[in-house]
């Protein structure tokens, strides 16, 4: 028995929204990256699904789910590097104490 | 016409000048600086004598010199019929003036060598001078009513700068500012008129108005105001200009305080050239109004005769030999004034003689600007040697100075008006006019004279002859660029009175004989003489005599010497009542209510920003969610729309 479109999209929004939620809410630097990461990959769900059961025969979704993969991995990697070196100058990554260029 | 084209050069020189020594004068040793103003101006002079011997050699067109325009173009084009025009206009008056306006402001710069000698400020003083000689020569040329207006602004501003030239004193500044507010508060009379004039004439082309192809009194007719009619207004108010600037009472009251300047200035502003330029509008525009305004024309006569009067009593009981000056100058420019109020038509040949005061008036003008240039330029000797305004600290000073003693001499001969020296040719031909009008100017103006012979020789003992003062150091003669100005001077004064002035500049251009008519000439030379006599009884040796009349004339004497308390009547009215009622007023409302709503709506605008700012607090989280919520919206509106 086939699954049917609208699961994957529940899944999917909430995988969304959470991301949202916890973009919003969390301090921490890491937590924000890891809610950015759900929502990229929630919109890479949305991408697979459409192709799959919108335009069954074409791969355009799956590839553009690849190099979204890809980009999201690069991009955490720069990510992490700055995280890292906001850790060391100023001990934390609370999101909070990044005000040094503020004021 | 093509003979003239070189007629720019005698504009644009001085310009350069200005712009050369002003731009690069500070760079310039103070010989340098002095050498090429002067330079300048003689080779502006030299042009100015040919174009003189040129134009007053061209044959006569129906025995008339013809009016010539070598340039006149657009300079700014607004609508089909308000058109600006720059140009030169030659005619015998203008012609005249630029031969005048060039010798005295020769013989100045030549002056100034050796007065402004090691002065601070030096090439500023001769840049500012290169900008007076460009503007008053603007002036004179100007081929419309409008590029005059522009030129008279010019001569006001470079007459501000040269009365404060030493800025660094109080009085200076304080005499600079009240003769700019006053000649402004005048030129505001006379762009009014210029706007009235222009607006019913459609016109501010000399020629135009002043050939009889357009009618002032047709365009005008059926308009007045307060019972007078426009035409009226319109000249009444350009003549207004003119007072201001020749300094007419009563808006005389900046000229006697301009003596701060530089003696020079006083010699070249406030004698020759600047403050007759008043005069030169009023016979610019001579035919309008004589023939379309004589109404006007009877104004100006009463002014004048007011401030001929006025000023000479005033004169007699002045101490400081400049303010002596000051207001004799006032007074001979009422008579070239007056000369023009009593003209009765253009005609000057064998039937009549209503316009021999036009004739008259331009050759007073010529000769005074020779003899008053003459007598300032003495006057600074003076104060070069003694290092002093007051008649006190002279006295005797003929055995010091005795090349100064003998031109002023013939100066005061001059001015006072005996014979052969050339004021008394021009002043008979006024009294002439005068009588001519009526025996009651006649006498009027007569009396005045006897008044002038009388001051200028109560001056002129007072300082070369009566009680000797101490002086600090032996004064000496001044150096030879003062001198030789002088003599040159003094010479033209002997001299300028037979110059046949009736064969150039009449007012209808045809040529007249001037022959003098004795019983005035008579009359004035005995007016003269009793004046003379009168003040070389009073003055020429050291006595009592001069204090006992002042004590039994204590009222008059007090009132003229603080010149019938004039200035006192202008800072009461100013600063009473104008500052009080009407600035004060005007000044609360511009500080409660204009302010007021700006300073309103700062701080509405300060306080809303500061309740605000908190939304950009650089929190990117907090942007987000903003962002969120507003995409929420935008989506719930388009699903509810669709």
């Amino acid at each position: 028995m086939e699954i049917p479109m609208i699961y994957y999209v529940v899944v999917s929004t909430i995988m969304f929204f959470a991301g949202v939620y916890g973009f919003v809410t969390r301090k921490n630097l890491l937590a924000i990256l890891i809610s950015l990461e759900l929502m990229l990959n929630a919109v890479d769900i949305n991408f697979v699904v459409f192709n799959r059961y919108l335009f069954p025969g074409q791969l355009e979704g799956f590839f553009f789910t690849l190099f979204a993969v890809a980009i999201a991995a690069a991009e955490t990697a720069i990510a992490i590097a700055i995280i890292i070196n906001i850790y060391r100058n100023i001990k934390n990554i609370k999101v909070d104490n990044l005000d040094k260029m503020k004021y | 016409m093509e003979i003239f084209n070189y007629s720019f050069i005698i504009l644009l020189l001085p310009m350069l000048m200005f712009v050369t020594l002003g731009l690069c004068g500070h760079k310039m040793s103070h010989r340098t600086a002095g050498m090429l103003g002067t330079s300048g101006l003689f080779i502006i002079t030299v042009l100015a004598y040919i174009v003189a011997a040129q134009y007053f050699t061209m044959p006569r067109i129906d025995g008339v010199f013809a009016t010539v325009t070598p340039y006149n173009f657009t300079w700014l084009q607004f609508t089909e019929s308000l058109i600006i025009k720059l140009g030169i206009l030659l005619d015998p008056i203008s012609v005249m003036m630029l031969v005048v306006i060039t010798t005295v402001s020769l013989m100045v710069h030549i002056y100034s060598l050796g007065y402004m000698h090691g002065e601070t400020g030096f090439q500023r003083y001769y840049a500012f001078l290169s900008l007076f000689t460009f503007s008053m020569l603007g002036l004179v040329v100007a081929t419309n009513i409008f590029q005059m207006y522009i030129f008279w602004e010019l001569v006001g501003a470079s007459s501000y700068l040269l009365i404060g030239f030493y800025y660094t004193k109080q009085s200076a500044v304080a005499a600079s500012k009240k003769a700019f507010i006053v000649t402004r508060f005048a030129d505001l009379g006379f762009l009014i008129g210029i706007l009235l004039l222009s607006f019913f004439t459609k016109t501010f082309d000399f020629e135009t108005l002043t050939n009889g192809s357009v009618s002032l009194i047709d365009t005008a007719a059926g308009k007045s105001f307060l019972g007078i009619s426009a035409a009226s207004w319109a000249m009444a108010l350009i003549f207004m200009g003119g007072a201001g600037k020749s300094a007419m009472f009563p808006l005389h009251i900046w000229l006697p305080d301009a003596m701060e300047g530089p003696t020079p200035v006083s010699a070249l502003i406030h004698a020759a050239t600047m403050v007759v330029a008043g005069v030169y509008l009023v016979a610019r525009l001579f035919p309008v109004y004589v023939i379309q305004t004589p109404d006007v024309l009877m104004f100006i006569t009463v002014i004048g005769a007011i401030t001929a009067l006025y000023a000479a009593i005033v004169a007699c009981v002045q101490t400081d030999i400049k303010r002596v000056l000051a207001f004799s100058t006032i007074s001979q420019i009422a008579f070239m004034i007056v000369a023009l109020g009593v003209c009765t038509s253009m005609e000057l040949d064998h039937e009549g003689h209503g316009g021999l005061g036009y004739m008259a008036s331009m050759f007073h003008l010529f000769t005074h600007a020779m003899f008053k240039a003459l007598l300032f330029l003495g006057a600074g000797a003076i104060i070069h040697a003694v290092h002093s305004n007051e008649m006190s600290a002279m006295g005797g000073l003929r055995k010091y100075m005795p090349i100064t003693h003998i031109t002023f001499l013939i100066a005061c001969l001059a001015i006072a008006g005996i014979p052969p020296f050339s004021g008394f040719f021009s002043k008979d031909e006024i009294l002439a006019a005068a009588f001519d009008k009526s025996a009651f100017w006649g006498i009027w103006m007569s009396l005045v004279a006897g008044l002038t012979a009388f001051y200028m020789f109560r001056l002129y003992f007072n300082i070369f002859w009566g009680k000797e003062a101490h002086h600090e150091h032996t004064p000496h003669e001044a150096p030879k660029t003062m001198t030789i100005p002088l003599l040159f001077l003094a010479v033209v004064t002997c001299f300028a009175g037979f110059i046949p002035f009736g064969n150039f500049v009449t007012p209808t251009g045809l040529s007249y004989d001037i022959h003098l008519n004795w019983t005035v000439a008579g009359t004035s030379i005995a007016i003269a003489i009793i004046g003379i006599a009168l003040a070389t009884w009073l003055y020429m040796k050291p006595n009592d005599k001069p204090t006992r009349m002042a004590d039994s004339m204590r009222s008059l004497h007090t009132w003229a010497y603080h010149r019938f308390y004039f200035d006192e009547i202008y800072l009461f009215v100013t600063h009473k009542i104008i500052f009080r009622y009407i600035c004060a007023p005007i000044a609360w409302f511009d500080r409660h209510i204009i302010d007021g709503t700006m300073n309103l709506m700062a701080t509405a605008t300060q306080w809303a920003s500061y309740h605000i700012r908190g939304l950009q607090s650089g929190r990117l989280q907090s942007y987000a969610v903003v962002f969120l919520f507003g995409a929420l919206l935008v989506a719930f509106i388009v699903l509810c729309c669709m």
